[in-house]
């Protein structure tokens, strides 16, 4: 086995944030660009990768955690969320980033999804999607396009999609961007401003399935989306503006940050109990003139 | 046990039955006497009948015990339900102007109270309570003065004029009951002991923080909610972050995380919320991150009887999750016990990274015991096990899953430099990538579970197994699980006045069960009955499959009320007549 030093800092490199295993997706799968961008976005920010936790779900993106050097989670389909929001109030020193698919985000974990935007606690959720259950061998997910046929809904699927964006402003979010793994220099960028943003933030991107989706593929997605930076004149401030630019859904589908506030406190922020630093490290006994004082109450 | 006096609070539910509950609570302690109380209510806010029953006496008070000796009907209807209980030597203390006493046994004592001239009952909406409350402590031959610290205690919030109010109402109910009922053939004694008076549910969330948690969420539900109350309220001094979180999913998932993290984490819920924690227990457990689950049993299944206390989850707890795995399950013995419990089982969970679950139920949750104060011991062994917390020196590479004689393997904690791994619920290797998907490599399958579930060895010698307690050649052995304990014990007293020896297996730890132990003891038992608060007697089955061993004769209750020593006591003279070998007792007053 190989000696691991841990005495000398360097900057950290792509070499570095390589996983115990290669990826195991399809050829050409979206997701292999979203794990280049997320790397790269690390590596450029130089945040150590043992501060970095990341969590996923179940799914063909949630085996995430498993390519990446970071510490991770590989938890249950549509769990990270909760799992992620525990660590991360025990330590909130890390860099808590949860990845998995729009199944498990969108559809098992929604009530999740929605509640930890309430909370604006400060994690990162990167949710690839694929528009379809590939894990399972392809049937129709939440964001599903009406009329897609799959394995689960060989007539076409007749359910309105999530729209993950409207969903995200909705809940509170406080940062909302999407994204699209065919552009990574643009991605890479989205991911760097999500992680640096204190609070919730959600960025949907967009990760083609090469097997099961033929309908949302690299070739449909690459002259349809529009970057919301190319466009002076977008305030991602303007809430409402946000929420008008999400419902755009077509020949233009726009991808960019829609969406950041920095005036809602982070949950971490607005908790008395981590004012005195992470729940770890802390002296496990209560202090005895504390321990007392709850004894007495009661006598 | 030694004398003991029994009074019964009922009303509707808003008319303020918990207010005297408390105060005559916190007045038997201060006394220097012991408590047991008990309430009886409905899943509704306004209306239906709540009935507290506080037990008190000198020496440990350990169940609300058969009888009342003073009833305080606060309607009609508490009259009508609970008067007929009452037995020569009681008494029931009644608002004279609204409520008409019913027929009641020779020897019971009618005390009408004339509210409306002895209160100003358009000012205060209460005063039948506090009026009663004043000729309850004269009639139990207690001075006046000790209310005054009482009320100071329950209302000196609200301010002066408040307490004043009330003790010039108490006074009045005080010097009528002096000059016109008889006292209690025995005045209440008093000794210079002080005892702390809490619930289950508070005595588990102190327990847990006693423990060290650190994280503590939970998600809204009955008859577990006062843990998470206690936890809201003292959390901020205690030092724990408390979260009510969307659901049980959300909650079980959010405490194995920030145990993942590094801290100790428990949650509570009942069956229903316990229901949806199971797949995250199996998490727990193939990702080797421990967590504390409390159950407070109810009535179930499916919503059930919200408010009422069953012993019917035991199948629940042992099932919970798929596949195998190894798991601790705990029943606390009594209300004491839900916090001397917690620190255990955290120690234990910790060092075989494993869930536990504690299985408590309404009875305890809900129920009030005075404890000595020294018993809530906030300095605990704690032993995290072996957990890596820092990066020390240079090392080989870490494998989070390290396949070792125990089955144990060092837990490092996220953010530590050179100790980077991936946990996971898929199956995995040493080094925790997951077999699951390129090809599943059965060797690598087999043998992290037999590491895992090796753990069990060392779960099994870490805890004790069950005494039994009493005389070995005792006519009867009663055996009972969890919060039977204390009902059992009076009942076996009752029984030995009438000539019956009995002896008591009680189960604390019912996984890892010790069923080697446990028949070695029944086996020179003459005759063994099972006592358990559920239909189908789940852990005699249960007892069965691990052991093999059948038990002569069963006591059971389901509807949701629990045990009174004379239903064990009368079940176990039928059983022994031979006139049937499953005995249902029927609670004999609609609460």
């Amino acid at each position: 086995m190989a000696t691991i030093n841990i005495t000398a800092p360097k900057p950290m490199v792509m070499a570095d944030l390589k996983g115990k295993v290669d990826p195991d997706w399809c050829p050409g799968c979206g997701d292999y660009g979203v794990l280049a961008a997320v790397q790269k976005a690390l590596v450029e920010l130089q945040i150590p990768n043992h501060q970095v936790a990341t969590v996923s779900g179940i799914g063909c993106s949630s085996n995430f955690p498993g390519f990446i050097n970071t510490y991770g989670m590989h938890t249950l389909h549509g769990r990270s969320l909760p799992v992620a929001s525990g660590l991360k109030l025990a330590n909130h020193e890390l860099t808590v980033l949860v990845t998995g698919g729009d199944g498990d985000g969108f559809g098992i974990g929604c009530g999740h999804f929605v509640h930890a935007m309430r909370r604006n606690i400060n994690l990162n959720y990167f949710v690839l999607d694929n528009q379809v259950y590939g894990l399972t061998t392809g049937q129709t997910s939440p964001t599903s396009r009406i009329g897609m046929k799959t394995k689960s809904n060989p007539y076409g699927n007749g359910d309105t999609p999530v729209n993950p964006i409207t969903l995200a402003l909705s809940a509170g979010a406080t940062f909302v961007g999407r994204g699209f793994s065919g552009d990574q220099k643009h991605l890479t960028e989205l991911i760097k401003s999500a992680i640096q943003h204190k609070g919730f933030s959600f960025l949907d991107i967009f990760s083609p399935c090469v097997t099961y989706n033929h309908d949302n593929t690299f070739q449909w997605f690459r002259p349809r989306v529009k970057k919301l930076e190319d466009n002076p004149e977008y305030d991602a401030t303007n809430w409402v503006a946000a929420m008008e630019k999400a419902t755009l859904w077509g020949e233009e589908i726009p991808i960019g940050k829609f969406y950041e506030s920095t005036e809602v406190p982070t949950l971490e922020q607005t908790e008395p109990v981590l004012d005195a630093g992470p729940l770890i490290g802390r002296d496990l006994h209560i202090a005895p003139d504390v321990a007392r004082k709850f004894v007495e109450e009661l006598m | 046990m030694s004398q003991t006096f029994a009074i019964g609070i009922g009303g509707a539910a808003g008319q303020g039955v918990a207010t005297p509950g408390d105060i005559l609570a916190l007045l038997f302690s201060r006394r220097g006497l012991h408590l047991n109380a008990y309430n009886a209510y409905q899943s509704i806010i306004r209306g239906g009948h709540t009935f507290l029953t506080i037990r008190t006496g000198v020496d440990e008070v350990r169940s609300v015990g058969d009888g009342i000796d003073l009833l305080i009907p606060l309607n009609q209807d508490t009259m009508d339900r609970h008067l007929r209980l009452l037995t020569a030597g009681g008494a029931c203390i009644y608002n004279s102007d609204s409520i008409k006493p019913g027929a009641a046994a020779e020897g019971v004592q009618l005390c009408a109270l004339p509210v409306s001239t002895l209160a100003d009952i358009s000012r205060n909406k209460v005063a039948q309570n506090t009026l009663a409350l004043g000729a309850a402590l004269s009639m139990m031959g207690v001075g006046f003065s000790v209310l005054e610290g009482v009320f100071e205690a329950q209302f000196g919030r609200k301010g002066e004029s408040v307490v004043k109010e009330n003790t010039d109402i108490a006074r009045a109910g005080y010097d009528y009951a002096t000059a016109n009922f008889k006292p209690f053939a025995k005045p209440l004694p008093m000794t210079d002991n002080r005892y702390a008076v809490l619930s289950g549910n508070a005595a588990m969330a102190m327990g847990g923080a006693a423990a060290g948690v650190k994280f503590y969420c939970a998600y809204p539900m009955s008859p577990s909610t006062g843990v998470l109350h206690w936890m809201a309220s003292h959390g901020r001094k205690a030092g724990i972050l408390v979260r009510q979180v969307e659901d049980e999913i959300g909650v079980i998932n959010m405490a194995i995380g920030a145990s993942h993290g590094g801290v100790r984490s428990m949650c509570a819920t009942s069956g229903g919320g316990f229901a949806l924690m199971t797949e995250g227990l199996g998490l727990s457990a193939m990702a080797e991150i421990p967590v504390v689950a409390i159950n407070c049993m109810r009535a179930g299944p499916s919503t059930g009887v919200p408010t009422k206390t069953e012993q019917g989850d035991l199948w629940q707890a042992l099932g919970a999750a798929f596949g195998d795995f190894p798991r601790v399950i705990a029943a606390p013995l009594d209300i004491g016990d839900c916090f001397t419990l917690m620190p255990e089982i955290f120690n234990i969970t910790d060092k075989f990274q494993c869930p536990g679950i504690v299985l408590c139920d309404l009875l305890l949750a809900e129920g009030r015991l005075s404890v000595k104060p020294a018993l809530l011991d906030f300095n605990p062994p704690i032993d995290r096990g072996e957990l890596i917390t820092s990066n020390g020196d240079a090392h080989d590479e870490y494998l989070r899953y390290k396949i070792t004689p125990s089955g144990v393997s060092p837990r490092a904690i996220p953010g530590i430099p050179g100790f980077m791994h991936v946990v996971s619920s898929d199956e995995h290797e040493e080094n925790g990538v997951l077999i699951s998907d390129e090809y599943t490599n059965h060797a690598k399958r087999r043998a992290m579970m037999e590491k895992r579930m090796r753990k069990m060895e060392g779960i099994e010698a870490a805890v004790p197994p069950p005494v039994l307690e009493g005389p070995a050649d005792a006519d009867v052995t009663l055996i009972g699980w969890g919060s039977t304990d204390g009902t059992i014990k009076e009942a076996r007293e009752q029984l030995a006045e009438q000539g019956i020896t009995t002896n008591q297996l009680q189960i604390r730890w019912l996984v890892p069960l010790h069923g080697d132990a446990i028949v070695d003891i029944l086996s020179k038992s003459k005759h063994t009955i099972i006592v358990e608060n559920n239909y189908s007697g789940q852990f005699a089955r249960y007892l069965r499959s691990e052991t093999s061993f059948v038990a002569d004769g069963h006591i059971r209750k389901y509807d949701g009320e629990p045990f009174m020593p004379h239903h064990i006591v009368e079940a176990v003279r039928e059983q022994l007549a031979g006139t049937t070998t499953v005995s249902v007792p029927t609670h004999e007053v609609m609460v």
